[in-house]
């Protein structure tokens, strides 16, 4: 089924110097600290942001979600200064922001937005190769970054380098937005509802992509939404805004969706947590069971037939030579059949041990029963089942209603193996 | 076909004289167009931002429109005397309007999104400016400078009367002088010269706009 990235709150991180780079040379996040920070705009009584205090966590994605006009937009600018906080302090990896020149502050800080915001009259590389160019980049090194990172946001170079903005679609246009952003390799990534605008399901890949690419970079992400879904899909931790972006709740999407903070952040967080939970939690999480009979592709029908009447077990799970589950094969159709390539039905779908257990689900209800799981080489790892899945609704049903369930990792962890 | 074939013979024969003159009226319109060009650009600049300030910006310099090209070179000569000065404002004046208020539709019609982009991507306020909403709004400044210069052929024909250059002079001695040898001529030389001139000049805005219009927004 569906190729889910790592989320990247699994906490696996590359090995990092002090200067925040990764092992492979690309710098990684910075922590942002807020300290009473505030924001009143001109002529108006009540200010837009009040006295908010917050850690951003180094190489994390940090979601900052709320309704419409509570002040999301207005905190993340100040963060790079397209708003200048009335009062309070914003440090970025320690250096307080207000003692950089702004434009300089802002080649270092990756910004991406709902419109994406495309230079029209540049080319595709064009844009991307903006900041590079302020930062003064040889003509090599800028074309070079820019082929590198077309390829990283699933762009094929030989057709988009040279296209114009309006010659993309709306996807494309984010994907060449986040390269832009990227481009000069910032610690820093602020991203205001940069997927807002596009269709679902461009919007369910992008999200997955921003994920993959997050897991080998691990910036800093300061990410705004109002929708809460896509939060708990991104987040390592959400902030809950409230008026005047008054944080609510801060926390790991797990023990947001298992303990809301109030009626308000519950509200928020709207109804069906516990299903919303199941897009937590992975295959890997869980217990597979290894009941199935597994054949070789190679194997005669007539011995498949003597291995089932053996378990007493009507199917069996065709394996390629590779050992990837390929087809089902059942007892009534081997008397007929020649060669297990051709005997029973192929599978519709897999899941792999890093499918959530949404995909999961969808995969069960689709084949109506259990379902074959995949590890990392797409080898067979067993079947994943649909009372597993009750079993694991069932208990965070429970801990929500107890809740009991402690911050961080608490909902997740409890039910690994 | 008298009239033209004696036409046709008048500007034969005064060829040096007349191609003098369109080279004169050409260059004054031209330098007219850019030096408004500068000016009405710089106050679309300076006003796009506040929709109160475009809309006094645009009501003044539609204002200088309504005064009689007539009146307003009357009111200028007292102050500027005779010859090229007093002409080359009142062009310069008239040439405004178009491209001031082209400056102002084409500088606010620039998506915010991509303005905010470009800042938040650290190019500097005058980067923005010159390489991202100057560059998008060329082709409004190209159509207002290029109906400012179809303005001002017609204008500079009248602002010759203040002994300006160009080819007005032709259509003033003409016409004072009707009556006499070759006065018709002279004249209907002046004005089809404007003619043509005026046709060959759009004709090279269309170059420059196909050669200046960035592809990504060519229509
Ligand atoms: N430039 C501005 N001038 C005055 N008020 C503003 C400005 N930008 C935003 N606001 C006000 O500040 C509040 C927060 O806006 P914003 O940060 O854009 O909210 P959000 O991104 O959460 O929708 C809103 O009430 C909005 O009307
Ligand atoms: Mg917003």
């Amino acid at each position: 089924m569906t190729d889910v990235t790592a989320s990247a709150s699994t906490g696996e991180e590359l090995p990092r110097d002090a200067a925040g780079t990764a092992s492979d040379g690309t710098t990684t996040g910075a922590e942002i600290t807020l300290t009473n920070v505030t924001k009143r705009y001109p002529g108006s009584k009540t200010p837009a942001v009040d006295d908010v205090t917050m850690t951003i966590p180094a190489g994390k994605i940090v979601i900052l979600v709320g309704p419409s006009g509570c002040g999301k937009t207005t905190t993340m600018r100040m963060i790079n200064r397209l708003i200048e906080p009335t009062s309070g302090t914003i440090r970025i990896g320690g250096e307080d922001t207000q003692s950089l020149n702004p434009d300089r502050l802002r080649r270092k800080i990756g910004y991406a937005i709902q419109q994406a915001g495309l230079f029209p009259h540049f080319t595709v590389a064009q844009n991307i190769a903006v900041v590079p160019k302020l930062l003064g980049w040889d003509k090599k090194r800028i074309d070079d970054r820019v082929d590198e990172l077309l390829d990283m946001v699933g762009l094929d170079v030989g057709t988009f380098r040279d296209r114009y903005p309006r010659q993309l679609s709306g996807g494309q246009q984010q994907r060449v937005g986040v390269a832009r952003a990227l481009a000069a390799d910032p610690p820093v990534l602020l991203m205001d509802e940069p997927f807002g605008a596009v269709d679902p399901i461009t919007r369910g890949n992008l999200q997955d992509e921003l994920l993959r690419l997050q897991s080998e970079l691990h910036k800093t992400i300061v990410f705004v939404t109002h929708d809460f879904d896509e939060a708990v899909k991104l987040g390592d931790k959400i902030a809950v805004l409230g008026e005047a972006s008054k944080i609510l709740q801060y926390d790991t999407p797990e023990a947001i969706l298992a303990t809301p903070a109030d009626d308000t952040v519950a509200g928020f967080v709207g109804a069906g947590a516990s299903l919303k939970q199941l897009t937590l939690l992975r295959v890997r999480d869980v217990e597979l069971r290894q009941e199935a009979v597994t054949v070789d592709i190679d194997e005669s029908p007539a011995a498949v037939r003597e291995k089932l009447s053996r378990s007493h077990n009507p199917y069996a799970l065709v394996l390629d030579r590779r050992r990837r589950p390929c087809r089902w094969v059942h007892a009534r159709d081997l008397p007929r059949a020649t060669s297990l390539a051709t005997a029973g039905k192929p599978l519709r779908d897999v899941v792999s041990t890093q499918s959530t257990l949404q995909d999961a689900l969808e995969a069960m209800l689709a084949e109506g029963g259990a379902v074959p799981v995949t590890g990392p080489q797409g080898q067979y790892a067993g079947t994943i089942h649909l009372e597993t899945v009750i079993e694991t609704i069932q208990t965070l049903r429970e801990e929500h209603n107890g809740g009991d369930s402690t911050g961080a990792d608490g909902g997740t962890q409890q039910e690994a193996r | 076909m008298a009239p033209f074939v004696n036409l046709w013979e008048y500007v034969v024969d005064r060829w040096d004289k007349l191609s003098l003159q369109v080279w004169l009226h050409t260059s004054e319109v031209v330098q007219a167009t850019l030096l408004a060009t500068v000016i009405g650009v710089g106050i679309g600049i300076a006003v796009y931002r506040s929709p109160a300030g475009s809309a006094v910006a645009t009501a003044l310099a539609s204002a200088v429109l309504t005064i009689p090209s007539f009146a307003l070179l009357g009111l200028l000569i007292p102050v500027l005397g005779l010859g090229v000065a007093p002409s080359m404002t009142v062009l310069v004046l008239y040439g405004l309007l178009p491209i001031v208020r082209n400056t102002i539709v084409g500088l606010s019609g620039v998506n915010p999104a991509v303005v905010d982009a470009a800042r938040g991507i650290g190019m500097s306020r005058f980067s923005v400016l010159t390489k991202i909403e100057l560059a998008l709004a060329w082709p409004a400044i190209l159509a207002g400078m290029r109906v400012a210069t179809q303005m001002l052929m017609g204008i500079a024909v009248v602002v010759a009367y203040a002994k300006g250059p160009g080819l007005g002079s032709e259509v003033f001695s003409g016409l004072t002088r009707a009556g006499s040898a070759n006065a018709t001529n002279q004249a209907l030389a002046g004005t089809l010269g404007v003619v043509v001139l005026a046709l060959v000049l759009d004709g090279i805005y269309l170059l420059i706009n196909r050669y200046t219009t960035p592809r990504g927004i060519r229509d």
